[in-house]
């Protein structure tokens, strides 16, 4: 019987008249790395302040640990590792000194202190940088310092909203592995983005989650592979004819063929989603060759998770995180 | 309540590195009052001398200290208000500490450091050639007298920290507040030579206790009942701060 690290029933928020969570339900196994994936808006960061107890939702449940975060939010407080969105580290201390002032905020002991910041410090590998004032560091090693913070206490969960939001490839990808190891170690993971392919690398299980809504949960993979069909991509010569409206004249034609299931246009790139490849793409060349579009490139694949966000909610990934910023 | 000790202690350690850090900071606020004892005290000086019968400076001395507490005091909710605009508050809070750890740290270091600035001012004065009359035990009042000021002020600003927009409308608050503080007390001249509706004013301003309470210490000696006064004004000015703020506070920080 796997254990249930975090469980939410039914969760509701209403900020005015907008329903930030609209009866979110899920289930977090103990050593999984859960992902919730939406644009923003979705209600990421909402479900995020609730499990760290800074929110109370309206109506529903919520359990860290066996712990009921609405009822006993001082005992699931200590159970949590929380990394906010936004760097949330003081420019005029030292990296020690820092972790110092979250070590005595979690209460660890004086013996405990000094051996704990030095295992942490080893996970995200800043030693060499513990001396170094805050405001001389990288954004990245910013970043490594605000994730070490929220490990101090050892929790058994720890929430990372948007982790690698604005990271560089390097920083990226050293955060992840930090994340795997916490999986390694047992530790259960939570966390929120708006990036496919963090996503897809981390998760074991994701939730799509849209105005409020979950709308598929499952292993990325699984999700992915219940999607039939291919997804095309075409690329034209240049932007220019994409304000033409060569592209658009090119979508229209092409939702006219039987074998088009749906088409997303972005910039000079269309996707076309297809039954299946190799009955798609004759008849796609031969409608851009008789429109007479030049085509750059022209690229098929199985579906991913934009496809499976599209499949589920109905409208692109993309055009979304556009209209919210 | 170790937990608590431990949450606190280390809320003043991060305040008192960046006094340490930053030490511009301390500077600024203590430009005005530098500027006020060094040349409107050298500029009044002849004028002063006939009415009020000695030094200017010595005279301005006490207004300058309380000056001084009360900027101190009241910018000192500044850094929760910047630690609320850029996501540390919300950090802090989901952890496991008290609410009050962030207050009460915040509160010390600000006391703390109104100290060294009266400290400076002090010894500034001492420069010029100002002398308590009440001696070192009259500089130990001073400061305690100061401390009682600064801790009703404080709260203030704790609360103008967490109900206040941003800190463009904190700073615009503590803009307007520093000069109608002082000049409707008896800062800068004696209190019957205010015209009345300032009297009136300056009669239920805490300053100018505190100013009175520091000028008879200054120029004269130990006065016990306008210490006693002063003492029963500050407490009352300090026991309201902390019974609205505590109702304020808990309600934004629950």
């Amino acid at each position: 019987m796997p254990e249930i690290m975090i469980r939410a029933e039914k969760l509701r928020k209403k900020y005015g008249q907008i329903a930030a969570l609209d009866g979110i339900s899920l289930e977090v196994e103990r050593g999984t790395i859960f992902g919730l994936l939406g644009p923003n808006g979705a209600g990421k960061t909402t479900a995020v302040k609730i499990l760290t107890t800074l929110v109370r939702p309206d109506e529903g449940k919520v359990e860290v640990a066996g712990t009921d975060v609405v009822g006993d939010p001082v005992r699931a407080r200590r159970l949590i590792g929380y990394v906010p969105q936004e760097l949330t580290v003081d420019p005029y201390l030292t990296v020690r000194e820092h972790l110092r002032y979250y070590a005595d905020l979690y209460h660890l002991s004086p013996a405990l202190k000094d051996s704990t910041i030095r295992e942490v410090v080893a996970l995200v590998a800043l030693a060499g940088y513990e001396d170094r004032r805050v405001r001389h560091l990288s954004g990245g090693t910013k970043k490594k310092l605000d994730l070490a913070c929220g490990l101090l206490h050892r929790p058994p969960v720890i929430i990372l909203d948007e982790p690698s939001l604005g990271l560089d490839v390097q920083v990226r990808r050293d955060v992840w592995s930090y994340i795997l190891r916490l999986k390694e170690q047992r530790t259960t993971v939570f966390l929120c983005t708006n990036y496919m392919d963090e996503a897809e690398r981390l998760c074991d299980v994701v939730s799509i989650i849209d105005h409020g809504r979950i709308a598929v949960t499952g292993a990325p993979a699984s999700l992915r592979s219940q999607l039939k069909g291919d997804v095309i991509s075409l690329r034209i010569a240049s932007s220019e004819d994409a304000q033409g409206g060569n592209l658009k004249t090119l979508e229209k034609s092409l939702s006219g063929l039987a074998i088009v299931q749906g088409t997303v246009r972005d910039g000079t790139e269309l996707k076309i989603y297809v039954d299946s490849n190799e009955i798609a793409l004759p008849q796609i060349l031969q409608s851009t060759a008789s429109l007479s579009i030049p085509i750059r490139s022209i690229t098929y694949s199985r579906p991913g998770l934009d496809e499976v966000f599209l499949h589920y909610t109905g409208h692109p990934f993309a055009e979304e995180r556009e209209k919210d910023g | 309540m170790a937990e608590f000790a431990q949450e606190t202690r280390a809320q003043l350690v991060r305040w008192l590195l960046h006094l340490k850090r930053e030490p511009f900071n301390m500077a600024f606020n203590l430009v005005n009052p530098v500027i006020l004892l060094i040349f409107m005290g050298g500029a009044f000086q002849g004028l002063a001398q006939d009415s009020l019968g000695g030094d200017y400076r010595t005279y301005l001395l006490p207004g300058i200290l309380a000056l001084t507490v009360f900027g101190n005091s009241m910018a000192g909710g500044i850094p929760l208000l910047f630690d609320r605009e850029n996501g540390v508050l919300l950090r802090l809070m989901s952890a496991p500490i008290s609410r009050a750890s962030i207050l009460v740290g915040r509160f010390l270091a600000v006391n703390i450091n109104t100290m060294l600035q009266c400290l400076i001012i002090l010894g500034l004065g001492f420069v010029f050639g100002i002398r308590i009359a009440t001696g070192l035990g009259g500089v130990l009042a001073l400061l305690l007298i100061g401390l009682l000021l600064g801790f009703g002020v404080t709260v203030i600003s704790l609360i103008l920290a967490f109900i206040l927009e941003n800190h463009g409308d904190f700073f615009a608050v503590l803009g307007i507040s520093a000069l109608p503080a002082s000049f409707l007390s008896s800062a800068f001249v004696p209190l019957d030579s205010l015209p009345m509706w300032m009297r009136v004013i300056a009669w239920v301003n805490p300053m100018t206790y505190t100013i009175d309470a520091m000028r008879s210490l200054v120029l004269s000696g130990w006065n016990g009942p306008l210490l006693i006064e002063m003492a029963i004004a500050l407490l009352v000015f300090d026991t309201a701060m902390f019974w609205f703020g505590g109702r304020v506070l808990r309600r934004h920080l629950a």
